[in-house]
């Protein structure tokens, strides 16, 4: 007794040409799009198949020929007859350069490792800009003014290093690893949790990542999804069990694996990831491509599994202060 | 479950979370979801970023209530008085859907005599609501080209919580919001596996897959066959009708499986005397649970979540797989294993059974899930029932016969039913003068014994939440410490001042009984036809204590 | 929305001035008094408060002139009442120059040092501040001066934007000032301003006067006259737009071939053409009088002497198009101007020249203005769109372009000041006509902001085609006993050009073919006296100063530009010079080719052009 169920409506194809070779793709597709079908790599920061681009990053950008300016491919939309290079020299030049410019500001140790892959390809050289200058103090990155700043000296190159920031037990914010990617602010706001506990305050190189005030996590509307740590491609946004486990050094996702199943609390029936290391839940995440969630989780499903590991021995009361007990 | 299995025949939510975003009005009514069900949530305000408006009936200006274009603050147990008064303004409004009502219902006409003495007036006089936002309300939903209704325990956690599910149908009736992609009826399940338990047969009157124990003689056979058993061809108990059969001896021996009903029944003193009085209690949980800590045997059992394979069915009738990640702790073991153990002992030996056998036994007996093969569903993400064969995708929305030109394929009509509204059992007198309701808090769930075993920052000390006004009348401080008393039972607990009340209207969530036992308060009084207990309308009295405030945090 | 609320409370005055922004709130829920018989049982919201959220900027401006800040509590009531998250507003309050999030006493001066008043002694003013009142931004006096850049007033500098906050809160500007003037002010004292100049040297000569068309009424009307507007020409053209029709208007501005004034050079009337034709509706049209390039102030002195003018031509524009609501976004720095433009739409409104029926004709027409907050980005067409709309002014990627999606993601017209009041122009003599001025690709005339080392700074109108030494002419040339060294056109975001350019036609073919750019009509002219090093280094400064941060080529690419300029001043290079000179020229390439919006792709532009032209930080010039 299935019915029919409206889909979309069939769309017509575009064709262009991307580095001299014919393409067809369904209209409205992107150039990213159009590229992924060919199977050129893209490189991509700022970009996550679940949300709107947001196009900052400029590490995707490509020629399109009578475009006086370079296009964002994750972003730009073919249209037909388009002619795209992905790889002139000025196409490298940029991404070479954004890379670089990115590197030579952001720690991106923890990026992908598409990332220093990326940077070899192209040839970014983030040390040429001279060496960092010291990091800024707690808090004092928050404070800056709009339209001021203080004149570069002693030839350091300006960073946006600045203490961790661990305000609560679940997350913590490293933001010298922040490329202002703006995921976290459109996950935490329209494009998920509608939260809107963080968005980008100040402007220029001060812009920053930031709750109202500058207030800590537990004073802001921060309802603790971790939707923004899913999102995060550098790093900055963390899991404070992964940050813990990092610091002592014993986060090794090659011991680890992934179990897909669904979250045991309220009738949403969230698909969720559980990421084991020996015999414990290290982190909790959710696929991007299944449609309940994409990708999406709410504290329960983020942080509710540690019952599982934290549970007292049978015989015993639960000690919820206690220290975790694990299984086995 | 009971409302919906009543006029359509199955016991499931119609529509699926997707239409939530392409429709063009959304009412969450007892509702929410915004903290209970936070990822239906994201599909929600999906749906209202596309241009769907939403209205929110609920007492408490909730976290869910402040996205609506329109809130209804009615007054608790208020909900048949309010559906009624929108049904008769639809209805003299001339905005009745007659195309649908002439072919896909019956009973119209007495439903429209019952709603009559509803006007805009009486429903602003019983449910507190001004006229001019119920006449609002049903303009807006008579009108919708497309309108999704949900609702979740704020509807069915009372004395009455059939009629008030079969309030709400009927407008989805008169209107034609069902059977229709973008429209139709949903319940918001509660419980990870609500709907699950449901599809599987955990209710006193189903076989596995809706089919009636009773008059489905045809089912009661086919699964006699399957099992070699005989299957009384009565309705079973459900649980406050077990807890009555209790109270008059006739229930002696309980077998308690993921439940906490020491700390989840109203009147949980009560609830806990007649456990301690069975002759035998048999509790088979993940924790030692208050009620494991009255039991004679205590079964330690798996986490289903993370411990054990199996499928759960989640609110758009979607059944997924559950996968095993870690092992479970000490003794603990898979229930199915227990189970099959029990049998053996019992004189049945099943050998091993794996979830998966238990899964394609289902599969033979019940039609609607019989092309749900373990493959399809892992392939799939999922199936929403009802799937009757291997080349079938699932069905996104319910109850599409309905709007069948050819009543051969319409086939059953869907009854508007009469429901009168009954306020709720305790009434506000001078000495319990304030309406206490309970519900859940966005980072706990249940009785709290997984949710208190991770560090959530969002978590504060369980407090009596007070509207500014009356924590003023009582001259009582944030913070302070007063006592609650019910005409069951009288505890201590801080007040906190909470701006989404009114006067009059207090709440307590049933989270953290260690500090806070609020269904000592609750009163026990049930739904006849679903069995749930009245957890959302207590009358209490507040009492300041001559003590120094503590801390709220 | 489920807002977390901010743990504080409005004063008295913070919420008295939200008020009257907003009005008064709608229920106990948004802040008003509570009713727990209607409040606790009904709320309305959602939609209709999220539509409000335009009216964030202005309530901040309010919060900022009440309480000389943006305090806790003053954000919680916007945030309560509109509906806004605070991180949100946050956001947006911590983006603008003008705007603190950090308390800031009731008095405050900003001081320009930007390019034209360092050529009249910014730098010298500075520092004589220090000495008299103490360092930037010390409050200990209970007042404060900024550095500020360019406030528009370049040709008086230096110049000075005062601001007093509280219930009788009110800006103004001083040009040119002193640094006991400034001093003066801030302690409360009286002082003595300098006379009034409309700014326009032009007009203050008979002979001149006649030929001028955009300045025609500058200098002759009252500004606060709407009988004396009209009296001088004002709304006939409108009344010719009726006439016309809006098809028919659209085909004037066609013929004209007039091109935007604010640095694209787009065809309007193609422009117009295409708003009007877009079946999505409403459709708006914006006036860009966020005029902040450093060196230019025509807008000013057009909206400061003839706010009429600008009025009747938003209205055409809107009836040609077919909105029914326009917005003028007035640059935050130019109180005088905002003054006098507010009090020219209310005259407009009263008289029927606004409203619901525009002159009887028939058609619908508002103008609502809003003010910049001290960002040089808000300039760009889409950041100027999310300024209004409440966001941080960060520019949307092109395409869709503002005819397709604009204010509110629908089709907009959007025209800087100039250029609109050019359309009065071409509806007084006819498209074809007006296509006779100039040269055949750059038609009309156009005003040319004149500042620097010449006799006499204003603005300048003449026809497309003039001469760069023939409008230098018109300013007095330079300085007397002074050689010209360079000028630098177009602005910040131009190019230096040396004296073998003054040949130069000012027209867009011409500057074209020369590689420079006219830009918003900068034309700031420096003498042997200035360094321009120091130039060059506060124009690198401005650009890392002014971009929003929302693209990793501007974001990084001016920072690391002003370091490596810095490390040259300095004679720190690493590596070489060439090596430097290198890097430089990188870091503008991948700002041209990468950036989002205009000022990443121009931030380098001047700099490499005066590095091309100039021997600049080679231990030899300057």
């Amino acid at each position: 007794m299935s019915v029919p169920v409206p889909l979309d409506p069939p769309r017509r194809l575009v064709e262009l040409e991307v580095d001299g070779r014919p393409v067809r793709v369904p209209e409205g597709s992107t150039i990213l799009e159009a590229c992924r079908s060919e199977g050129i790599e893209t490189p991509t920061l700022c970009f996550l198949d679940t949300l709107t681009p947001v196009n900052v990053c400029r590490v995707c950008v490509v020629e399109v020929e009578g475009s006086r300016v370079l296009a964002p491919a994750c972003s730009r939309r073919v249209e037909p007859g388009m002619k795209v290079r992905t790889d002139s020299d000025r196409v490298r030049t940029s991404r070479r350069m954004v890379l670089e410019l990115l590197a030579s500001s952001v720690d991106l140790s923890l990026a992908s490792p598409d990332v220093g892959r990326w940077m070899r390809d192209y040839g970014a050289e983030p040390e040429r800009y001279g060496p960092p200058a010291p990091a800024a103090e707690a808090g004092e990155r928050d404070a800056r003014r709009a339209g001021h700043h203080e004149e570069p000296v002693d030839g350091l190159a300006a960073t946006v290093a600045q203490p961790v920031k661990v305000d609560n037990e679940l997350y913590v914010r490293d933001y010298s690893r922040c490329i202002l990617c703006y995921k976290c602010v459109e996950a935490c706001g329209v494009e998920a949790q509608n939260t809107f506990a963080i968005a980008v305050a100040g402007r220029g190189f001060d812009a920053r990542i930031s709750t109202e005030f500058a207030v800590p996590l537990t004073e802001s509307a921060c309802v603790y999804c971790g939707n923004c740590i899913g999102v995060c491609p550098t790093g900055a946004l963390m899991f404070k069990s992964e940050h813990d486990l990092r610091r002592q050094g014993n986060w090794d996702e090659s011991r680890q694996r992934v179990v897909e199943t669904i979250c045991p609390y309220c009738g949403v029936g969230c698909h969720v990831e559980l990421h084991v290391q020996d015999d414990e839940i290290v982190k909790v995440t959710s696929p991007l491509d299944h449609d309940i969630t994409s990708g999406h989780l709410c504290i329960k499903g983020r942080f509710g599994y540690q019952f599982t590991q934290r549970r007292a021995p049978v015989g015993a009361s639960p000690d919820p202060g206690g220290p975790p007990e694990h299984a086995g | 479950m009971v409302g919906l299995a009543t006029v359509f025949g199955a016991g499931g939510g119609t529509s699926s979370y997707e239409e939530v975003e392409n429709t063009d009005l959304v009412i969450l009514w007892g509702s929410n979801a915004r903290e209970t069900h936070p990822i239906f949530f994201h599909h929600l305000l999906k749906g209202v970023r596309n241009g769907a408006r939403l209205y929110v009936v609920d007492p408490r200006r909730t976290t869910s209530a402040q996205w609506a274009d329109v809130w209804l603050g009615l007054d608790v147990g208020s909900d048949i008085a309010l559906a009624n008064a929108v049904a008769r303004e639809i209805i003299h409004a001339g905005l009745h859907n007659t195309t649908f009502i002439d072919r896909a219902t019956v009973g119209f006409e007495e439903y429209a005599a019952s709603v009559e003495r509803w006007t805009l007036e009486q429903g602003e006089r019983v449910t507190g609501v001004p006229a001019e936002a119920i006449r609002d309300l049903a303009h807006a939903y008579a009108r919708a080209d497309r309108a999704i209704l949900c609702w979740t325990l704020g509807i069915t956690e009372h004395h009455n919580a059939v009629d008030n599910v079969l309030a709400l149908i009927n407008l989805g009736l008169l209107t034609g919001h069902v059977g229709r992609y973008g429209s139709g009826l949903s319940p918001l399940r509660g419980q990870n596996n609500v709907q699950g338990g449901g599809d599987m047969g955990a209710i006193p009157n189903k076989l596995p897959g809706f089919q009636d124990v009773v008059t489905d003689e045809d089912a009661r056979r086919r699964f006699e066959a399957a099992w070699d058993c005989e299957i009384p061809d009565r309705y079973g108990w459900h649980v406050s009708a077990m807890f009555d059969a209790m109270e008059r001896g006739e229930l002696r021996a309980l077998y308690v499986i993921g439940e906490n009903p020491a700390r989840s029944e109203a009147d949980g003193g009560r609830a806990t005397r007649l456990l301690q009085g069975l002759d035998c209690l048999i509790v088979q949980d993940i924790f030692l649970t208050q009620t494991g800590e009255l039991a004679d045997v205590v079964l330690p059992a798996a986490a289903a979540g993370a411990e054990s394979e199996g499928t759960v069915t989640n609110s758009e009738r979607r059944v997924q797989r559950v996968r095993r990640a870690l092992d479970p702790p000490g003794n603990a073991r898979d229930d199915i294993w227990i189970l099959a153990q029990l049998a053996r002992r019992l004189g049945r030996d099943w050998g091993e059974v794996t979830p998966r056998d238990a899964w394609d036994e289902l599969r033979s007996l019940s039609p609607m899930h019989r092309g749900m093969s373990y493959e399809r569903l892992e392939a799939m993400g999922g199936i929403q029932w009802p799937c009757p064969d291997e080349a079938d995708p699932g069905t996104k929305f319910l109850h599409a016969r309905l709007w069948e030109e050819d009543p051969e394929r319409r086939g059953r009509p869907a009854p508007v039913s009469v429901v009168e509204f009954e306020p709720p059992v305790e009434e506000l007198t001078p000495e319990f003068p304030i309406r206490l309701t309970t519900g859940r808090r966005l980072d706990a769930y249940n009785t709290g014994v997984q949710t208190e075993l991770y560090a959530s920052p969002l978590r504060r000390r369980e407090a009596l939440c007070l509207s500014p006004e009356d924590a003023e009348r009582l001259g009582v401080s944030d913070g302070e410490v007063v006592r609650i008393a019910s005409r069951r039972a009288s505890l201590e607990a801080p007040v906190r001042i909470d701006r989404t009340l009114r006067p009059g209207l207090a709440f307590l969530s049933l989270h953290q009984p260690d500090e806070v036992q609020t269904n000592l308060l609750t009163i026990d009084a049930t739904d006849p036809k679903s069995g749930t207990a009245e957890f959302k309308a207590t009358a209490i009295r507040v009492e300041r204590l001559a003590q120094v405030p503590v801390g709220g945090r | 929305m489920d807002l977390h609320p901010i743990d504080a409370e409005p004063t008295a005055g913070e919420r008295e001035a939200v008020d009257l922004v907003l009005g008064p709130p709608e229920s106990g829920w948004r802040g008003g008094e509570w009713r727990p018989e209607v409040d606790g049982h009904v709320a309305f919201g959602g939609r209709a408060e999220r539509e409000r959220r335009h009216l964030l900027l202005p309530a901040l401006q309010a919060l900022q002139e009440r309480a000389g800040w943006i305090t806790r509590g003053g954000l919680g009531y916007v945030c309560r009442r509109l509906a806004v998250p605070p991180a949100e507003a946050y956001g947006v309050a911590s983006f603008y120059g003008l705007l603190s999030t950090e308390p800031r006493p009731p008095r405050v001066a900003h001081v320009c040092d930007d390019l034209a008043c360092r050529t009249a002694g910014a730098l010298e003013l500075a520092a004589e501040l220090e000495r008299l009142v103490g360092p930037e931004g010390a409050t200990e006096s209970g007042s404060a001066w900024l550095r500020s850049p360019c406030l528009g007033r370049c040709e008086r500098a230096p110049a000075a934007l005062f601001e007093q906050s509280g219930a009788d809160s009110y800006q103004w500007s001083v040009a040119p000032v002193t640094a006991e003037q400034v001093r003066a002010i801030l302690a409360g004292e009286p002082w003595e301003g300098p006379a009034p100049s409309d700014g326009a040297p032009q007009t203050e000569d008979l002979g001149a006067r006649a030929g001028l068309r955009l300045l025609r009424r500058v200098g002759l009307v009252d500004p606060g006259s709407l009988d004396d507007y009209r009296a001088n020409g004002g709304y006939a053209a409108l009344r010719r737009a009726v006439e016309l029709g809006p098809e028919g208007v659209i085909r004037e501005v066609k013929d004209s071939g007039l091109l935007g004034r604010g640095g694209a050079a787009f065809p309007t009337g193609v422009k117009w053409e295409a708003v009007a034709r877009q079946p999505v509706r409403p459709h708006y049209v914006v006036c860009n009088a966020d005029e902040s390039e450093p060196g230019t102030f025509k807008d000013r002195v057009i909206l400061e002497n003839d706010p009429f003018s600008v009025v009747e031509a938003l209205t055409i524009a809107g009836f040609a198009t077919g909105a029914e609501r326009g917005f003028v976004y007035l640059r935050g720095e130019y109180p005088l101007a905002h003054r006098r433009l507010v009090r020219a739409i209310e005259a407009a409104g009263a008289r029927g020249f606004l409203g619901e029926d525009v002159m009887g004709e028939g058609f619908r027409f508002d103008i609502e203005v809003r003010r910049g907050a001290g960002a040089y980005i808000a300039g760009e067409e889409t950041a100027l769109f999310n300024s209004i709309e409440g966001r941080r002014p960060e520019p949307r990627n092109k395409p869709p372009f503002p005819v397709t999606h604009g204010l509110f993601g629908k089709p907009t017209g959007i025209n800087n000041v100039e250029t609109l009041v050019n359309v009065l122009e071409i509806l007084r003599i006819g498209g074809p006509a007006f296509a006779g001025i100039g040269t055949p690709e750059s038609t009309g005339t156009r005003l040319f902001c004149v500042s620097g080392c010449v006799q006499r700074p204003g603005v300048y109108e003449v026809e497309c085609g003039t001469r760069l030494r023939d409008l230098l002419g018109l300013a007095g040339g330079v300085r007397a006993g002074h050689e010209l060294r360079a000028i630098l056109l177009g602005g910040a975001a131009g190019a230096f050009v040396g004296p073998d350019a003054l040949d130069l036609e000012l027209s867009f073919e011409m500057a074209r073919s020369a590689g420079v750019t006219l830009g918003s009509g900068v034309v700031m002219v420096f003498d042997e006296t200035v360094d321009l090093g120091d130039v060059v280094l506060r124009i690198a400064r401005f650009f890392r100063d002014e971009s929003c941060g929302q693209c990793v080529p501007c974001r990084v690419g001016t920072v690391r530009q002003e370091e490596a300029l810095h490390r040259l001043a300095a004679g720190r290079e690493i590596g070489s010079r060439e090596q430097e000179l290198r890097l430089l020229s990188e870091i503008a390439q991948v700002m041209r080719d990468a950036s989002i919006c205009g000022l990443g792709q121009t931030a380098a532009s001047a700099v490499q052009s005066a590095l091309q032209r100039f021997q600049l930080f080679d231990g030899r010039s300057s």
